[in-house]
């Protein structure tokens, strides 16, 4: 097999790739630092936040007070607007310099282009939308957790000799631990030059969504395919719930919601305290979304819907009456405690 | 106006995931009794590709690894429009992971002798990576754009592709050739047509390729080339450790219990009735 390009007796410290958005960094950059912590206190390692992009010294001072060791920024005018092909150069040459043992990213659409690029240069190994992250005891080998094995049985991935060793995680996996660092930590450059072959693709076009966040929401009504495009039904009761409204990706596709509430595989893994299934079928790719929920109602009149293996309160019944039964109940009692 | 284009469309053919089993022993899949289909976002990349045809003449070609009975989807990739298809079929392939798959797929598209656009699936229901498509691009060193809408190719050397981000779109120009990955659910896959389903033999019979066929160092596929190892399986908790209480009842009085359930649960106590 044809070799890393450095192996693991060169290779050292964990970094990971802090994605910002209008000079901020992306929460699952922010939650992935949470994890690297611990990982980098169990094998004795430094932690590096990578930035790279334009002008990076307000977000490289915003990273320099979370909970890292080092912040190391990888400036070009030609990596923003991100695009995968220029990030990549300049991400590998950094990455050839300095020979990181372990290198974490988000799974988003840019955190997945860039670690899908970055393999493959780099000859090395991936490990896909991890669940969670571990080390393996004697060996102290990066384990990234898979699911999507057909449900009940998660893989544990390791790269033994090839570096670094790369995962990416979604959004919501983990939980931001929120530590803040007393005096910054500090900030290295890594000078590269990115060339205009570098950069094939243009943007053209941005255009942001600007919706709601639902990975954080306490408390979520879901609406599946058997809401039949009532939403009104499933918003009164978020409303009276305090709860945001979210949706599997057929509720999506029909047009009834908008696409930042898709829940999922390919949506959003969220961890809310309560949430209530609407007419859900409960397909794999819907119930890793909610997996990390705390108490979970579901509602469908088919008795054989798998998502009943997933929830508290199996409710076999058409869904209308008992919501409209349940948001009047609320309604009587008056307001919900947030 | 731009040239007629040639497309290859790399389809994955899945077990449904639901009817996976798991062999703890070997920590291999057994999806011999899963049946089939080919990965739905991939039916889309292939409308996506045979639409640009109808537009713009050209070819599409379908590409797939994976082991022999695979060809008889390809025939009705044939049957709903394709001009050709190629399965890479080799017990020295087995046992990939995306390092090693997005090798194999780029060899056998430098062996097609290349084409203007490979179009993908966004992620395959089983792997579920979405990194094979930006493998192959590094492999071919071309452009990337994955999560398409859609594409246009209305100036001559370039695709325009609408693509979705985190919360937003954008929209890119992007030399070709280049790799494009389609969101699911995108377009409405046509339906096949009988008479080239019957014929698809004779229209083209798919090519078989196996290892040998492609110019590819043969430590570099399957398990060999994969860097990538399982280190061990085990049961989800999460999901297993749900009550899974079936509430009873009228719908009044379920939606009773559920209301007296998340008011405990949220840690107030419901006045008694
Ligand atoms: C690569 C890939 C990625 C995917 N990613 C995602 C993802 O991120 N998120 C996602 O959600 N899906 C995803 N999917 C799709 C997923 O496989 C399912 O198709 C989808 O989750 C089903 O949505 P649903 O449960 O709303 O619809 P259905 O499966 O159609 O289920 C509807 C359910 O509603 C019930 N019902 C109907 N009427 C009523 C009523 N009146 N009262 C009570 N119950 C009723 C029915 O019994 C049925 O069980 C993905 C698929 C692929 C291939
Ligand atoms: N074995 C394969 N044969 C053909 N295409 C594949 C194969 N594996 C992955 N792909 C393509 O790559 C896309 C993404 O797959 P993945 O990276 O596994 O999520 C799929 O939708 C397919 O288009």
């Amino acid at each position: 097999m044809p070799e890393s390009l450095y192996g693991p007796g060169e290779a050292s410290g964990i970094w990971v790739f802090l994605e910002h958005e209008d000079g901020e960094i992306v929460p699952v950059s922010r939650e992935l630092l949470g994890k690297a912590r611990e990982l980098a206190g169990r094998s004795e390692s430094s932690l590096t936040g990578l930035v790279m992009g334009n002008d990076v010294e307000d977000v490289a001072a915003k990273a320099s007070r979370l909970d890292l060791d080092r912040v190391l920024t990888v400036p070009h005018p030609r990596l923003e607007p991100f695009t995968a092909e220029a990030n990549s150069f300049a991400a590998a040459a950094a990455i050839r310099a300095q020979r990181p043992d372990v290198l974490l990213m988000g799974a988003t659409p840019y955190g997945r282009d860039l670690a899908g690029r970055l393999a493959v240069m780099l000859q090395t190994g991936l490990t896909a939308d991890c669940t969670d992250l571990d080390l393996e005891p004697d060996s102290g080998l990066l384990l990234g957790e898979v699911s999507g094995f057909g449900g009940d049985i998660l893989a544990m991935i390791k790269c033994e000799r090839r570096r670094p060793q790369m995962a990416t995680v979604r959004p919501g996996v983990f939980a931001e631990t929120g530590h803040r660092r007393a005096a910054p930590a500090p900030i290295d450059t890594f000078a590269v030059d990115v060339p205009a072959q570098a950069v094939p693709v243009r943007v053209l076009a941005r255009r942001k969504h600007h919706g709601v966040d639902i990975s954080r929401a306490g408390r979520l009504v879901i609406a599946g395919r058997g809401v039949q495009g009532e939403m009104s039904l499933v918003e009164s009761l978020a409303r009276v719930l305090d709860a945001e409204v979210g949706a599997t990706r057929v509720a999506v596709d029909e047009g009834w919601i908008g696409r930042d509430r898709q829940i999922g595989q390919t949506g959003i893994v969220v961890r809310p305290g309560l949430a209530i299934v609407c007419g859900a079928s409960g397909a794999t790719q819907f119930t890793v979304g909610i997996d990390k929920a705390g108490l979970v109602v579901a509602l469908n009149q088919d008795p054989e819907a798998p998502i009943f293996e997933q929830a508290d309160l199996c409710v076999v019944e058409d869904l209308f009456p008992v919501v409209r039964a349940l948001l009047a109940r609320f309604e009587s009692e008056g307001a919900m405690p947030s | 106006m731009s040239r007629p284009l040639h497309t290859v469309v790399c389809l994955k053919v899945v077990p449904k995931s639901e009817e996976v089993q798991v062999d703890r022993e070997s920590m291999t899949l057994d999806r011999t009794k899963a049946r089939s289909e080919i990965n739905p976002p991939d039916m889309n990349a292939l409308e996506m590709a045979l639409s640009l045809k109808d537009c713009y003449g050209g070819r599409v070609s379908l590409l797939s690894m994976g082991p022999p009975f695979v060809a008889a989807y390809l025939r009705m990739g044939i049957a709903m429009g394709a001009d050709d298809a190629y399965l890479l079929s080799d017990r020295a392939f087995g046992g990939a992971d995306t390092l090693a798959t997005s090798l194999t797929l780029a060899s056998a598209v430098r062996k097609i002798g290349g084409s203007d656009l490979v179009l993908c699936g966004e992620e395959s229901s089983d792997g579920a990576t979405a990194q094979v498509p930006p493998g192959i691009a590094a492999w071919l060193n071309i452009p990337q754009a994955t999560y398409a809408l859609s594409i246009a190719v209305e100036e001559e050397g370039f695709a325009f592709v609408t693509r979705e981000i985190q919360g937003g779109e954008e929209d890119l120009a992007v030399p070709l050739p280049a790799v494009v990955s389609v969101k699911v659910g995108v377009n409405e896959p046509r339906f096949m047509d009988i008479d080239r389903l019957h014929n698809a033999d004779q229209l083209s019979p798919v090519s078989v390729w196996t290892a040998a066929d492609l110019d590819v160092d043969p430590g570099a596929i399957g398990i060999g080339g994969s860097p990538t190892t399982v280190a061990g399986l085990r049961t989800a908790t999460t999901g297993g450790g749900r009550r899974r209480q079936v509430l009873s009842g009228t719908p009044d009085e379920k939606a009773a219990l559920i209301y007296e359930e998340i008011m405990r649960y949220l840690g107030v106590t419901t006045p008694a009735t």
